[in-house]
């Protein structure tokens, strides 16, 4: 079972993950992929439940924009952590579409893009069981200097004013 | 100097995770700085040293171990691509570094 | 460890305590990584991109380290740490790149966190030379010393330098990205041959804005890069730069990593389909928070202003005595001095490629003899070129003699700038786990070749670049004549390409005929030279002759009429 971390430390995970051909829909807090949004959408707006959305990392900010306002998880998929893509989408949920609920990093990430992701924007990360979490807490007090502004950040962008990163 | 080019001899060639160096899997699997002292397959024997090396990649010892093809020259294995020759060596342009010049990681 | 500032008037960005506090950050963040590695927290899969990102490669004989030279500045005492690196972590020596880098190639993993520890003290690193982020920036060699410089590139890629380390948006890209960036309308920068290349202009009352390019790329397929925009205003760069590796990093291809360079997607999309969608992006983000300020750009000028040229008449009589006493303090003056916008100055070219020597290495002797040099001659400051030479940038025309018999006394007073015997030679074989063929020995020959340093001033200017492998590390796409070493059945061959520039008027050189032999490339280089020498006409170059004449002829004479 993964471990869900917030800000460094683990919290309780209460959604609950629903496979594109799952014949039941749970109670309580679901997450749904892509496809099964599209297929299904009428019976997940129908729940009286939150609906979270998973995205695979080829899948773009801009397939859920028009729907944001029914989600409120998004949870962005790492295949390999050499997959960067997510990043720019976090940003884009951010920045472009002022999406305000939580965005969840899962899959294949590793402690030392920890500090990256915050500051794209991505509130919690699912990291596996048996993964040091030493190494994920250490990893967001590591480098305290950022030459970029965060995505939260309202300052100017840009390395010229080198960011105190707030932990 | 005899060249026997008996087919699908082999030896594992890994590097040390520590230092970079290049190593070489001996007959008692012990790591060895010369290929000289490499322990030679052939077939099925071949892949089973390979296995044993991985093991001691998984024990953070060695990096990227692979079987690498060697023609017996007096009895003693030397590789027969150009790339794994100058890796057992040192750079051809500098004989006074690497192996080649006894020194040793 | 205490740090050292850099010389007062040295042309390179000068760290402040916030500068400093990142690297040791960064340093301790790391010997916390290798400590995980060695212990078996982290797998060899998830440390090599860590590594990576830290410039540290595994090659054939030990790890590779690639530090980073910022835009291919150095100070003097940068330098001088680097020759004391080389003598206590390594064999004496380092090898200084076509990227304005420096490599060494003998380090141990533990050793590298005390290395960075090391070159922290003196305001360097090792972040980014590697892996699929944005690599080092790099620019012209003569930045802030060439006359034909309207403005000073040093600003802006060190401008650059900050908003690219660490981005936390472009640090798992598809692929590496490469900028340069060049200030002047001839281009010593290669900027043809980059992900994305600027140059800097001056527009109407004096504002400056850029040029942008975008898709170069050498490798398995070659692009040159096409134009994006005439222009883009200076408060916008880093917004238009933002808008370009954000569709990069959404849309780059992820599935192949031969065809993961932004120069595909250029290729696949097309430029005016990948304009609009960059356009669109740079016209919804640019604003206040995307703004660059030019507050903070006059900041950062701040530490690229000349240094305090004395008042001197062009005309040094010093020079001119020795000039006409000494022939081959002449033969080096014509081909290693150049110009400088200065009156009595001018900028010197130390070639790194000795006769038979290997192109591109200097000794840590040789380091700390530059260092003093750089100190005594040119304000503490030195520059590295992607031809793998090393400039002194601004020197008193009246210390030329004086400079050139102190290079003399270290071997680095080889008259042979961009001529044929300064070859442009990747590591292969001999050192890079990618390599298909030996480059390095060939080199060699070649120099040795054309040793007579007389008949490589007749011939004139003539650039040989080599690779030992199709990655092209050597830049041979871009060569007067091309190199490149391939394996076919296990035996070392080599495919010569001529017609290549990456200059303001870019080319691929083109395949003069079948690949030939290790023993055979010399005989082809010395018989393409003496057809250039049989049919050139007053003035041309080597380029030249190539161009008006195509490389047919060429063909046919070496290869007969058959090929």
């Amino acid at each position: 079972m993964a471990l869900l971390l917030k800000d460094g430390r683990t919290v309780d995970d209460p959604w609950s993950a629903v496979a594109d051909d799952a014949a039941v829909l749970p109670d309580g807090p679901a997450v749904v992929g892509l496809e099964r949004w599209r297929r299904d959408r009428a019976a997940l707006e129908a729940r009286n439940a939150p609906l979270g959305i998973r995205l695979q990392s080829h899948q773009l900010a801009g397939e859920i924009a028009g729907d944001l306002g029914r989600f409120g998880l998004v949870v962005l998929e790492f295949p390999k952590f050499r997959d960067g893509r997510a990043f720019s989408t976090a940003r884009a949920l951010r920045e472009q579409y002022s999406y305000t609920g939580e965005i969840r990093a899962a899959g294949h990430v590793i402690p030392d893009q920890y500090l990256f992701l915050t500051r794209v924007g991505v509130t919690t990360v699912e990291v596996p069981e048996g993964a040091n979490l030493d190494s994920w807490r250490r990893a967001l007090a590591e480098v305290s200097v950022a030459y970029q502004s965060g995505v939260l950040d309202d300052a100017p962008l840009a390395g010229l004013r080198r960011k105190v990163a707030v932990r | 100097m005899a060249r026997s080019p008996v087919e699908g001899l082999k030896v594992v060639g890994a590097n040390r995770l520590e230092t970079g160096a290049v190593v070489w899997l001996g007959a008692d699997d012990a790591w060895m700085a010369l290929v000289t002292e490499a322990g030679v397959y052939a077939g099925a024997e071949a892949e089973a040293a390979l296995t044993r090396a991985k093991l001691a990649e998984r024990a953070n010892l060695v990096v990227d171990a692979a079987l690498v093809e060697v023609a017996l020259e007096d009895g003693r294995p030397v590789p027969l691509r150009p790339r794994e020759r100058i890796r057992a060596l040192g750079p051809s342009v500098r004989t006074d570094l690497g192996v080649q010049a006894g020194s040793v990681s | 460890m205490t740090h050292l500032a850099a010389p007062a008037h040295a042309g390179l960005y000068h760290y402040d305590e916030l500068d400093r506090r990142f690297l040791a950050e960064r340093v301790e963040q790391f010997r916390g990584q290798v400590a995980r590695r060695l212990s078996g927290d982290l797998s060899e899969e998830e440390f090599r991109p860590l590594r990576l990102m830290n410039g540290l490669y595994l090659q054939l004989h030990a790890y590779m380290l690639r530090i980073a030279v910022p835009y291919g500045v150095l100070s003097s005492d940068q330098l001088r740490r680097f020759a004391a690196i080389g003598r206590r972590y390594d064999r004496g020596y380092g090898h200084f790149t076509t990227r304005q880098n420096l490599q060494f190639n003998w380090i141990k993993l533990v050793d590298v966190p005390d290395i960075l520890a090391e070159l922290a003290a003196v305001d360097m690193h090792a972040i980014q030379t590697s892996g699929n982020c944005i690599r080092n920036i790099t620019t012209d060699q003569f930045a802030g010393a060439a006359p034909d410089e309207v403005v000073e590139p040093r600003v802006y890629a060190e401008i650059l330098r900050q908003w690219s380390t660490l981005h936390p948006e472009f640090t798992f890209l598809p692929r590496k990205f490469k900028i340069a960036i060049t200030g002047s309308p001839r281009d010593r920068a290669a900027l043809a041959i980059h992900d994305v290349a600027l140059r800097a202009k001056a527009g109407p009352g004096g504002a400056i804005g850029f040029e942008v390019f975008v898709g170069g790329g050498l490798g398995r397929s070659p692009f040159l890069a096409k134009r994006l925009s005439d222009w883009v205003a200076e408060a916008d760069l880093i917004a238009y730069l933002e808008a370009i590796l954000r569709i990069y990093n959404q849309y780059g291809r992820r599935d192949n990593i031969y065809k993961a360079r932004i120069k595909i997607l250029v290729h696949e999309v097309g430029i005016d389909k990948l304009r609009e969608q960059i356009e669109a992006e740079f016209e919804r983000i640019r604003g206040p928070k995307y703004r660059l300020d030019p507050e903070i750009v006059e900041l950062i000028r701040s530490h690229f202003a000349p240094p305090p040229f004395e008042t001197l008449p062009e005309l040094s009589e010093v020079f001119e005595l020795h000039r006409g006493t000494t022939p081959a303090f002449a033969r080096w003056s014509r081909s290693n001095v150049s110009a400088h916008r200065q009156a009595g100055y001018t900028s010197v070219t130390i070639s790194l490629k000795p006769t038979g020597g290997i192109p591109g290495d200097a000794s840590s002797e040789q380091m700390e003899a530059v260092a003093d040099l750089a100190d005594r001659f040119s304000f503490g400051e030195l520059r590295v070129t992607h031809e793998q030479n090393l400039v002194l940038a601004h020197v008193r025309r009246d210390d030329l003699f004086a400079l050139w018999q102190e290079l003399g006394r270290h071997g680095l007073d080889t008259a042979n700038a961009g001529l044929i015997g300064d070859i442009i030679a990747c590591p292969g074989l001999d050192y890079c786990a990618l390599a298909n063929a030996r480059s390095i020995p060939l080199a060699q020959q070649i120099s040795e070749r054309f040793a007579d340093l007389d008949r490589q001033h007749a011939i004139g200017e003539l650039k040989v670049k080599m690779s030992g492998c199709i990655n092209a590390c050597g830049h041979h796409h871009v060569g007067h004549i091309g190199i490149l070493g391939v394996d076919k059945h296990g035996v070392e061959t080599y495919q010569i390409t001529i017609g290549g520039t990456a200059t303001e008027n870019p080319a691929l050189g083109q395949v003069v005929g079948p690949a030939v032999g290790y023993d055979e490339v010399v005989g082809v280089v010395e018989k393409l030279v003496e057809l250039y020498l049989e049919w050139r006409l007053d003035g041309e170059r080597f380029l030249d002759t190539v161009t008006r004449l195509g490389v047919k002829p060429f063909k046919e004479r070496i290869y007969g009429a058959a090929a």
